[in-house]
């Protein structure tokens, strides 16, 4: 489902990504652990293309994301190409970015409407059984303002599913919120990962989370990958010496 | 020279109705023109083509360079010579609206400026079309970080529309300077002229403090 291939990602003189390989296979859920700066969000900004890579390429379900062909040649993809790539790509942030000029539904219901066509009725209805999912029904009306950081975080999760992606990308997505609504939110994640056969692609510094969420867990040092394996075998026996150091690290805090 | 109580009521219906409307027609007109074309501006200097944000940027530097009164005199005198022919007050609401725009398209600039990076990025993993983006999330926030700033330029507006009687716009100052011509005595109309301004311009700044401040929680 998505493939990097020696990707490479500079800002200036710093190298984020060196010669990254990975591969997720469909349905799959991957976390991505590892300490700040070792790259791990980097990588969701490129699926989602908020960012572009240096040198490298990027493929989403057999699709080039970061170039595309013209004629015989290969070049950086351009918008349209872009935005036909992103349709299965979803994304939840840490800091949630709802739209705060619009209510929750309309938060929802914006992007179907505009981007895919969809009829304003049908995409309120399908808004509303989101809404249901992430048990926020009577707030449909709320602007983002009135509700708590967990709540927000839930409708953001709604809003990124209402698109239908088939690749979800979640960026530290707890982070932000108050310690007693931490685990709502990742209630909510671990249902929806059950119950579906999204892709998932996670960042996060909650390991429990990780250990429940995920096939497979991805631990990043200084821009590589430095060890790959089920979350069991990352968790308990850690192979490498910089793993250990890390999840010693962690628990520690 | 006393307060002549009479004469002040006996002169005060002819400002308030002539002399007031012309100046609220200037301001608002020029407001109106002012906040479009601002926001017209803004998003032209925003453009990705060098050949479109340069020109623009150029123009408005210019205008925000020259006295509103020389622009003024240049539309009323010298562009009917190039077969542009308007009445005084629409020269005037042109000029006042296009020296303004200058300023308020930096206001909108600010505005754009200040809608979160994260708004944009959400805009963009939910595949937003381009226009959506603006029309929908980032002109509506934009707008509404504007409101108080735009607002101070309607006051500042409404203080500068005397200008226009360099062009024989009649507005309350105007009007009071013929009337105290006629009658020598300056004091009454001048007088009542001045506190027109002051009993809009203060209310209208508390307003706008309050919006302010609304704002901002």
């Amino acid at each position: 489902m998505i493939q990097f291939d020696k990707v490479v990602k500079r800002f200036g003189d710093v190298t984020v990504l060196r010669e990254l390989d990975f591969h997720v296979k469909p349905a799959e859920r991957v976390t991505l652990i590892g300490p700040s700066g070792s790259g791990k969000t980097t990588i969701l900004r490129l699926l989602m293309t908020l960012e572009r890579v240096t040198s490298g390429t990027i493929e989403v379900d057999g699709q080039c994301l970061s170039h595309m062909k013209r004629g015989d040649r290969t070049v950086p993809a351009d918008e349209k190409h872009l935005r036909q790539v992103r349709k299965k790509i979803g994304m939840v942030f840490q800091q949630f970015n709802l739209f705060p000029n619009m209510n929750v539904l309309r938060n929802i219901t914006e992007a179907p409407v505009r981007a895919l066509g969809v009829p304003r009725e049908q995409a309120e209805e399908k808004a509303r059984e989101l809404l249901e999912m992430v048990e926020l029904s009577d707030k449909a009306l709320a602007h983002p303002s009135q509700l708590s950081g967990g709540q927000q975080q839930r409708v953001a999760i709604a809003r990124a599913l209402a698109m239908e992606p088939e690749v979800l990308l979640l960026d530290e997505v707890t982070s932000a919120l108050d310690p007693e609504l931490v685990s709502g939110v990742q209630s909510l994640l671990r249902d929806i990962a059950r119950s579906s056969n999204l892709t998932l692609l996670c960042v996060t510094h909650e390991m429990n989370f990780a250990r429940d969420i995920s096939h497979r867990v991805l631990m990043f040092d200084q821009g590589q990958i430095v060890e790959d394996g089920p979350p069991e075998q990352i968790f308990n026996e850690p192979e490498q010496q910089r793993t250990r150091d890390f999840l010693q690290a962690v628990l520690d805090a | 020279m006393i307060w002549d109580w009479n004469w002040a009521l006996e002169i005060l219906p002819q400002l308030l109705t002539q002399g007031l409307l012309v100046t609220v027609q200037a301001t608002l007109g020029g407001a109106v023109l002012a906040f479009a074309l601002g926001l017209v501006v803004a998003l032209l200097r925003r453009s990705r083509r060098a050949y479109i944000s340069r020109p623009v940027g150029a123009v408005m530097e210019f205008i925000r360079s020259t006295p509103l009164l020389v622009q003024l005199f240049v539309l009323y005198y010298v562009l009917p010579d190039f077969g542009f022919k308007m009445t005084a007050l629409t020269t005037g609401i042109i000029g006042l609206g296009v020296h303004y725009a200058a300023y308020t398209s930096e206001v909108y600039r600010a505005g754009i400026d200040g809608v979160p990076k994260g708004q944009w990025e959400a805009a963009i993993a939910l595949n937003m079309p381009r226009p959506y983006t603006w029309i929908s999330i980032v002109l509506p926030q934009a707008v509404r970080r504007a409101l108080p700033a735009l607002g101070n330029y309607v006051v500042a507006i409404f203080k500068e529309s005397p200008q226009l009687s360099v062009i024989t716009v009649v507005d309350v100052v105007g009007l009071a300077r013929g009337v105290g011509s006629e009658s020598f005595r300056y004091l009454e109309p001048m007088t009542i002229a001045g506190l027109f301004f002051l009993l809009i311009a203060i209310p209208a700044s508390m307003l706008i403090r309050r919006m302010e401040r609304r704002l901002d929680t």
